[in-house]
């Protein structure tokens, strides 16, 4: 397994290197070849080691590859990492990536820059991969970052665009600030433990339960700080609650990026952390309480954003950030396995439903406004068919284990329904607000996505309003002869029209294959092996809650679907007449619960006045005048008291030789 | 005599010394090859030093004595993090030379005499042994300087020059008092024996308040920062290069040698005024340089801020602390130079340094955009660079202290993140708009060269700073020994609570006794 993990990680690494330094000397043909030809290697290699230990014959092991930092008793070095845990992370990445450097074959066959674009593809899975096989937190900070840095250069790989700049800076930055917290938590954690070696930690944090530590001048449960520090380095990586705010905006990259990093990978890192840690995690009750809150809490956020927004990129962001939600609160609840299962299968449908907006985006000449699309089935019907899986798996449409017969249904009908299962069975109070928040996002879930589904491929054409499609068949709505402006779209050609038919593959059987082994209470124990904190308990638990509690996600998922039907697909101006019913709700949702303008009014702004205050009136106003240019005022009005004293007339200068020796007498007599 | 048989640090000081004088009297163009080889000459005997060092052998090394008068002597002599700090030095010079290659046209015999000059007191400064050698060099390094800035500078270089000036003397004449005081009390002038040498406790809070005064300034530390913006803004970019990279090292190197070792109580007592003072420096410094519009400036403040993670670094008394601080300041001196270097790349194809006027340089830059996208990320402090690694370790050190100067300090990657992506998203991004800015061409093959290798060793330093940490390490182990006496106790005072499962751990335990010392 070493030489095959090695190459795993470093091909990518290489491949980013070659493309990136030949760049154009290069050649588009050769760079995208050997990016993809590298990422299809790593994928082929991944998945045996995937299928070794879901057939439990394989071993977690640590393979070293270099010494990195020795200070004191601070030691860590380069060493790759491959559990069970890790293996499900490394199918995942691999795979997706794959897929998505083939679909930019196609996707980005126009762009001038190709060379650069797969290199930051293949040195984003590079980082992915270190930090998935990460054995120590600092190595899972160094992937942690080196994703942000690359998630940075591809959303703003149009850098021409001011607004692509500006949402790659706000991704970097907002991400810095969960890094605070990881930071932090990773300084702590030393502190505590003496090591930052993950299993070393895992090992003796049930030990370190109940102790308190001094924090910022507070007595606090070490293991409930050390906890939430660390879990504000996830809330930023994976766009929680709070820290979401970047994750719309990075919609600016192009659209495989936003599929690779911002959907099936990069996102999950969050989510990956926590269950990784998950035995520490496990020691502090008020930890877990708070990521089931932000996970619970963030799940019914973004739903109710998502109901409103009108850029087809940006609903399935916030569905990417509302399911991220659905994951952490499952970790929240213990259900560890749950929350990687629908992590798993979470990849592979919403790649795909990215993937497949990208498809739609490509056929009609880049416009994202949903608004401008409709009757879209006939023309693509082989994109509509893959985002239909897609929109199956999300909603989680399947049939619930009745008697002899077994569970049928999309992937994302397995690990959503075992989310919301096991918040109920956990019998918290924060689990069963979970649980309740769980089915109405996924109401909600249901609803935009059929929105986006009925907007899109059904209905009728509303193309020309797009200025985009003005553009192209250069008429206006006017002088269109009728609503499509003459406008053909066409189908993408089948580079990306493949990674669509995979992944629909993954979407409609990922969870039926695959359900045992990630979620089943023996299996799941066997399979897991001990790399998470795996609860067999809770597993058994949620099999037998009440039926009303397994049918419940259905039925929201009925409901949503209904209600898209109705408001989308029977009568026009509904939506509208709605809007106009609850503004104020409408506009607060359309505006995101306003947290961008909150934020600008509370840090941006004020960093820019404090900076130009500390600068204008702090360093030149205060510092400088009472300081060197007051120590220069002084020396020269000095010289020009001296200088005026020196006149140059015999009577001034005998006058002052006599009051010296005055005022010398007295003194001398006085004394 | 030494290990090489011959007396390799007077050899490295006299090189360039000579090299000077001799390019006092070339022509141009001589006078730059000339200068050339005697740093390349250099840097290859620092090489030779290096892989002469013995790693875990005698603490100083490579020493040589030569009485002079009285008790002041030639006594070089270096220990591993003098070593570190000379390749600094002798690294950044021949690069210095090269980017003064075209951009300086006048005077240039003597602009190169005194950048050799300057080398010269750099070396001296970190191999000096005795502690009046030290004051000389480390006092005449202004002189050099101040003709470089005053000089070769830009419009408003005489009152730049004069502002440096003025600081740095000030806090100078101080630490001279202190040393003849603490001479005449030890009774030597052997830098070694003061490091052991135990002062009366009253005694070293005068003593540390006047190193201070000169130390801070030439961090520099806020407030005393303000010449630090003027003096790049107006130096020519081999001399922001020399500046940042060394210079600036000198108050740390002078804490890491002096304050810490020879005032160990005194040190401990003022803890709280270099943490408030780094803290406060980390913050509105860090704000100040987002508010730039001229690049050299906005570099100038943010390495204010880095240095500031030094000082919290070096009085975090761990070896984590100590460690870190002294990569921080490796990894600025080479970053640092290296974001001046590529702001002098631009400003010698435009001329001005206003931020604004540039943008959309990815596109007609492809080489610059991703050299100086390097750069930006290790100023950042990127895992992988060599800025990480510094920062992470202070930053862990003075968790073990204090968890609130932690916080403080780190909210520094945060805001570093913010002003250096702001710049580089103003300089290389966005669309070309500006017609001059349209034709600059990409490096050339001198910038390359220039460029190249800090690159190099700044990803070297992030992947493998063993190289740079073992020779340090056994003088930092010493350090640590030397000022645990009077360790700040940690505000962590880990307690264990009823603990829910009958074992305690052992390791737990343990932890806890440490946590409270």
């Amino acid at each position: 397994m070493g030489v095959a993990i090695k190459l795993i990680v470093f091909l990518p690494l290489l491949a980013a290197i070659i493309a990136g330094l030949g760049n154009r000397a290069l050649g588009n043909i050769p760079a995208k070849v050997i990016t993809t030809g590298a990422l299809f290697i790593s994928c082929a290699l991944s998945w045996p080691i995937f299928l070794s230990f879901l057939g439990g014959d394989a071993q977690a092991t640590v393979v070293p590859v270099l010494d990195w930092v020795r200070s004191g008793d601070l030691n860590f070095n380069w060493a790759l990492r491959v559990d069970t845990l890790t293996a499900v992370m490394l199918v995942v990445v691999t795979t997706v990536s794959a897929l998505v450097h083939l679909y930019s074959w196609g996707y980005m066959d126009e762009d001038p820059d190709q060379p650069r674009f797969f290199a930051y593809l293949s040195l984003f899975t590079f980082a992915m991969l270190m930090l998935v096989t990460a054995d120590n937190l600092v190595q899972m900070f160094f992937g942690w970052e080196g994703v942000g840095l690359a998630s940075y250069l591809l959303i703003g790989f149009w850098f021409k665009k001011p607004s692509a700049n500006a949402a790659a800076i706000k991704a970097f930055v907002v991400n810095r600030v969960g890094d605070l917290g990881f930071m932090l938590g990773i300084f702590g954690t030393f502190l505590v433990f003496g090591t930052v070696s993950i299993p070393e930690i895992l090992e003796a944090a049930p030990s370190m339960a109940g102790s308190t530590i001094g924090f910022l001048g507070m007595r606090l449960d070490t293991m409930t700080i050390l906890c939430l520090l660390l879990f504000i380095g996830a809330m930023g990586k994976s766009a929680q609650l709070g820290l979401h705010t970047w994750l719309p905006d990075a919609m600016e990259g192009p659209t495989p990026v936003s599929a690779l990093i911002h959907a099936a990978t990069m996102v999950t890192a969050g989510v990956f952390m926590v269950c990784r840690l998950s035995p520490m995690f496990e020691t502090s009750e008020t930890a877990l309480a708070v990521v089931t809150f932000v996970g619970a809490a963030t799940a019914l956020f973004a739903a109710t954003v998502g109901l409103v927004q009108t850029d087809i990129k940006r609903v399935i962001a916030y569905s990417t950030c509302s399911q991220l939600g659905y994951m952490f609160f499952a970790a929240g609840v213990g259900a560890y396995g749950a929350a990687m299962f629908h992590l798993f299968t979470h990849a592979f449908f919403k790649a795909l439903l990215f993937l497949g907006a990208g498809s739609v985006i490509h056929a009609m000449h880049h416009e994202q406004d949903m608004r401008y699309y409709g009757g879209l089935k006939k023309e693509i019907p082989l994109t509509f068919w893959a985002m239909l899986a897609g929109t199956l798996a999300i909603t989680g449409v399947g049939i619930i284990h009745i008697g002899a017969i077994p569970a049928l249904g999309f992937a994302g009908f397995f690990s959503k329904d075992a989310i919301i299962e096991a918040a109920y069975a956990s019998g918290t109070e924060m689990g069963g607000i979970a649980f309740f928040v769980g089915v109405t996002a996924a109401l909600l879930t249901s609803f935009y996505s059929w929105r986006l589904m009925f907007l899109t491929f059904w209905g009728k054409p509303r193309w020309i309003e797009s200025e985009h499609i003005q553009h192209s068949v250069h008429k206006t709505p006017e002088t269109a002869e009728d609503s499509t402006g003459g406008y053909h779209p066409h189908e993408s050609p089948l580079t990306m029209l493949i990674p669509l038919g995979v992944l629909a593959m993954g979407a409609i059987f990922a969870g039926f294959v695959f359900h045992h082994a990630f979620i089943d209470a023996e299996q799941g124990a066997a399979f897991w092996n001990g790399s998470i904190a795996f609860d067999a308990h809770l597993m058994h638990a949620i099999h037998e809650v009440p039926y009303w509690v397994k049918l419940s996600s259905t039925v929201a998922m009925l409901i949503g679907l209904g209600t898209a039907f109705y408001m989308y697909m029977r009568g026009e101006g509904r939506p509208q007449a709605l809007a106009e019913q609850f503004r104020g709700l409408y506009q607060f949702f359309l505006n995101k619960w306003y947290f961008d303008e909150l934020y600008d009014l509370i840090f941006v702004k004020p960093a820019f006045w404090f900076g130009r205050l500390f600068w204008k009136r702090g360093d030149q106003q205060t510092i400088d005048r009472f300081g060197p240019d007051g120590a220069a005022t002084l020396v020269s009005y000095g010289s020009r008291v001296a200088g005026k004293l020196q006149t140059g007339y015999l009577y001034s200068y005998a006058l002052v030789m006599l009051l010296g020796l005055v005022a010398a007498i007295t003194w001398v007599m006085v004394r | 005599m030494n290990e090489l048989g011959f007396p390799i640090l007077s050899l490295m000081l006299a090189i360039p010394t000579i090299a000077a004088i001799v390019c006092l009297f070339l022509s141009a163009n001589s006078a730059r090859w000339m200068a050339l080889i005697a740093t390349l000459a250099n840097l290859a005997l620092g090489i030779v030093l290096w892989l002469n060092y013995d790693i875990g052998g005698a603490q100083w090394q490579f020493t040589e004595n030569a009485p002079i008068f009285g008790r002041f002597s030639w006594a070089l002599g270096i220990d591993g993090i003098a070593l570190m700090l000379i390749m600094l030095s002798v690294f950044l010079m021949p690069i210095c030379i090269g980017a003064s290659w075209e951009a300086i046209q006048k005077r240039v015999g003597e602009y190169m005499a005194a950048f050799l000059f300057m080398e010269t007191l750099m070396i001296g400064v970190f191999a000096a042994q005795d502690i009046f050698l030290f004051y000389i060099f480390f006092e005449a390094g202004l002189i050099p300087m101040y003709l470089i800035i005053g000089i070769w500078g830009g419009a408003d270089r005489i009152y730049a020059s004069y502002k440096f000036f003025l600081y740095t003397l000030l806090g100078s004449v101080l630490m001279l008092i202190a040393m003849l005081w603490m001479t005449n009390q030890a009774g030597t002038t052997d830098i070694p024996t003061l490091m052991n040498y135990d002062f009366a406790p009253e005694a070293q809070t005068w003593l540390w308040l006047a190193f201070f005064a000169s130390f801070a300034v030439k961090m520099p530390m806020w407030p005393v920062h303000t010449w630090l913006p003027d003096a790049h803004v107006q130096a020519p970019t081999a001399g922001s290069v020399i500046l940042a990279g060394v210079l600036l090292k000198l108050g740390g190197y002078g804490f890491i040698r002096f304050s810490l070792p020879m005032f160990p109580e005194a040190s401990a007592q003022f803890v709280w005024l270099i943490f408030g003072l780094s803290m406060v420096a980390v913050v509105y410094t860090s704000l100040v340089a987002l508010v730039q519009h001229d690049m050299k400036k906005l570099i100038a403040y943010s390495s204010v801020a880095h240095m500031a993670i030094v000082t919290v670094g070096l009085f975090a008394f761990n070896k984590q602390g100590l460690e870190g601080a002294m990569i921080v300041m490796l990894s600025h001196g080479l970053v640092s130079g290296a974001l001046f270097l590529c702001v002098g790349v631009i400003y010698d194809r435009l001329h001005t340094r206003e931020i604004d006027r540039y943008g959309g340089l990815s596109i007609n830059m492809p080489k610059y955009a991703l050299l100086f996208l390097l750069f930006t990320m290790a100023s950042i402090g990127l895992p992988g660079t060599s800025g990480f690694v510094g920062e992470f370790l202070s930053l862990l050190g003075i968790y073990k202290v204090s968890s609130w100067v932690a916080l403080v300090c780190t909210t520094g990657i945060i805001l570093g993140a913010g002003y250096m992506l702001y710049l580089y998203r103003r300089v290389a991004y966005g669309d070309l708009v500006h017609e001059d800015v349209k034709a600059m061409s990409d490096l050339s093959g001198r910038e390359m060269a220039l460029l190249a290798p800090i690159a190099a060793v700044v990803l070297w330093m992030g992947v493998y700073p063993e190289s740079f940490l073992a020779p340090m390490r056994q003088d930092i182990t010493t350090l640590e020994a030397r000022i645990a006496r009077a360790q700040p106790q940690g505000d962590a005072q880990i307690t264990m609570g009823v603990p829910k499962k009958e074992e305690k751990g052992e390791h737990g335990s343990h932890e806890a006794s440490e946590g409270g010392h």
